[in-house]
């Protein structure tokens, strides 16, 4: 008995091996392609549609990092990344010029909105200017809920203060953490003010009641870009593979898959294509 | 309460119809967190055994550090191994930071010192005049231990039920090394985490049911076989 338990064991022990080992093979150096992107591009479902056409088509097995932007960026800049995908202009520009990125190219966009409750205190409901909405939230002291970690969305969020000129503070600022959904949730239980992208917003639409505020300024553009990662940043980076997911983003069939995004399970696209336009354009 | 009503139904309808996915990700937590929880115990159990029945300086400080161990935060572990695993890391070259052997790496430095505790506690507990008499009646080293250890069996086995639902249900180490790859690093507890975070509260409430169904499945079988008489 004992030594047929002791025979399973073993059994197990060599089965397991094999199967982690088998699902890992070999280090595949330039064969895989590490990229570093936000959450809303993996928490939207895009890239689980993207990832494969792209695997597909070049034979190469990615990684993708879904993180805050500032992190995306961070890890790129250590050379942990071979390709970034990012959505903070502002953020980004500072890398490329820093020469840590190269090739930055605008790939599409989505938009933010300012949402709140119906009859908030700020009376801000149908404002064309989120610089103006903002200063009258601050003045109300009505709450609003920030992401707080550096993503995309958050550093959108402190440009848009400052260019208020608001320095937000406790007690109505409050300040979340986690990523996009879960501060829905919060801003939804405290019936509060916060950003949200599109995309993000719809998946929750179903718990969540607060309604749009401010939508449509041109401020409010969340402009998403790829960038390929200097090779100068770190030991092993794939640049071959980096340039080659950048690439694929800008492909014509790409950004038609990205056109169609969205299309079938909420009824209108998430994100809009365009590739071959600069900052300027908008 | 319809999410949590949604959710089970969701369990119920993800597992009746072996949805590839979900199967998947199952699959990766029990491969990982089971070649994890051995490797653990195969260097757990020998240092416990070591820890218990020698004398040397600076042993308390040993034990107090394997104490210590067995509450490791899984965050701080996954935070060192990535670093270390890193391209840039001093073991960038084994290229593995992102893959499932990532994982099974910062889960067995979770579950060492669990085993290496327990073990040592195990160990002591068995009466060292039991371990005279044994050595009286002419058993050698080997032999005594190998006696000892069976004596102690009982409390062997919840050692490895304590490392292995310590590191399947652990979510810090996981997600920081593995990345939540979907096909390659996802597991129960990452995806729980990602599902929420899209909002699909019922895809994550089946995924939790899972786990616990999982977990609650080996201790049955384990505590079956402990309880054996």
């Amino acid at each position: 008995m004992r030594r047929a338990m002791w025979m399973a064991f073993l059994v197990m022990t060599l089965a397991l091996g094999q199967a982690v080992s088998a699902q890992s093979p070999a280090p595949a150096g330039a064969r895989t392609v590490i990229v570093s992107t936000t959450t809303s591009t993996q928490d939207s479902g895009l890239l689980d549609v993207l990832v494969p056409l792209f695997e597909q088509q070049t034979g190469y097995s990615v990684k993708t990092i879904s993180v805050g932007t500032g992190q995306a960026l961070a890890l790129a800049a250590r050379g942990e990344a071979d390709v970034t995908l990012a959505h903070a202009p502002a953020v980004e520009k500072k890398y490329v010029a820093e020469g840590k990125m190269h090739n930055r190219r605008l790939v599409m966009y989505n938009d933010f909105l300012l949402i709140g409750p119906e009859s908030g205190p700020a009376k801000i409901r149908g404002d064309k200017h989120v610089v103006a909405a903002l200063k009258k939230i601050a003045e109300a002291g009505a709450r609003f809920v920030s992401r707080g970690d550096k993503s995309g969305t958050h550093v959108l969020e402190q440009s848009l203060w400052k260019t208020a000129g608001v320095t937000p503070a406790a007690p109505w600022y409050i300040e979340s953490g986690p990523g996009m959904g879960a501060t829905l949730g919060i801003a939804n239980d405290r019936q509060a003010y916060t950003l949200s992208d599109r995309a993000t917003l719809l998946a929750f639409s179903r718990r969540v009641d607060l309604k749009p505020m401010v939508e449509g300024d041109r401020l409010l553009l969340n402009i998403y870009s790829v960038m390929e990662v200097n090779p100068a940043n770190g030991p092993r980076v794939n640049t071959a593979g980096g340039k080659a997911f950048a690439d694929f983003m800008l492909a014509p069939e790409t950004q038609a898959v990205i056109k169609a995004f969205g299309v079938d399970k909420y009824g209108q696209p998430l994100f809009v294509p365009i590739a071959g336009k600069k900052d300027e354009d908008f | 309460m319809d999410v949590l009503v949604d959710g089970v139904r969701q369990a119920a309808t993800l597992l009746a119809r072996a949805d590839a996915e979900v199967l998947g990700v199952l699959w990766t937590s029990l491969q990982v967190s089971g070649t994890a929880t051995l490797i653990a115990l195969l260097a757990g159990i020998p240092a416990g055994v070591v820890l218990a029945l020698t004398r040397f300086p600076a042993r308390t400080l040993v034990v107090s550090a394997v104490n210590t161990g067995m509450g490791l935060p899984p965050v701080v572990v996954g935070l060192f191994v990535t670093i270390l695993l890193w391209r840039s890391g001093p073991l960038g070259a084994l290229e593995i930071l992102y893959t499932p052997t990532a994982i099974v790496v910062a889960q067995a430095v979770i579950a060492a010192p669990i085993v290496t505790g327990i073990t040592l506690a195990a160990v002591q507990n068995v009466p060292a005049k039991f371990r005279l008499q044994l050595v009286a009646l002419g058993a050698s080293r080997p032999q005594m231990v190998w006696v000892v250890l069976r004596e102690a069996r009982l409390p062997m086995l919840a050692a490895i039920m304590a490392g292995f639902g310590g590191v399947i249900s652990e979510i810090g180490a996981s997600m920081m090394v593995g990345g939540n790859i979907k096909g390659q690093t996802r597991t129960l507890t990452t995806a729980m985490v990602l599902e929420t975070g899209k909002g699909n509260f019922d895809v994550a409430i089946a995924l939790s049911i899972l786990l616990l169904v999982l977990v609650f499945g080996i201790n049955w079988a384990l505590t079956a076989v402990q309880q054996r008489r």
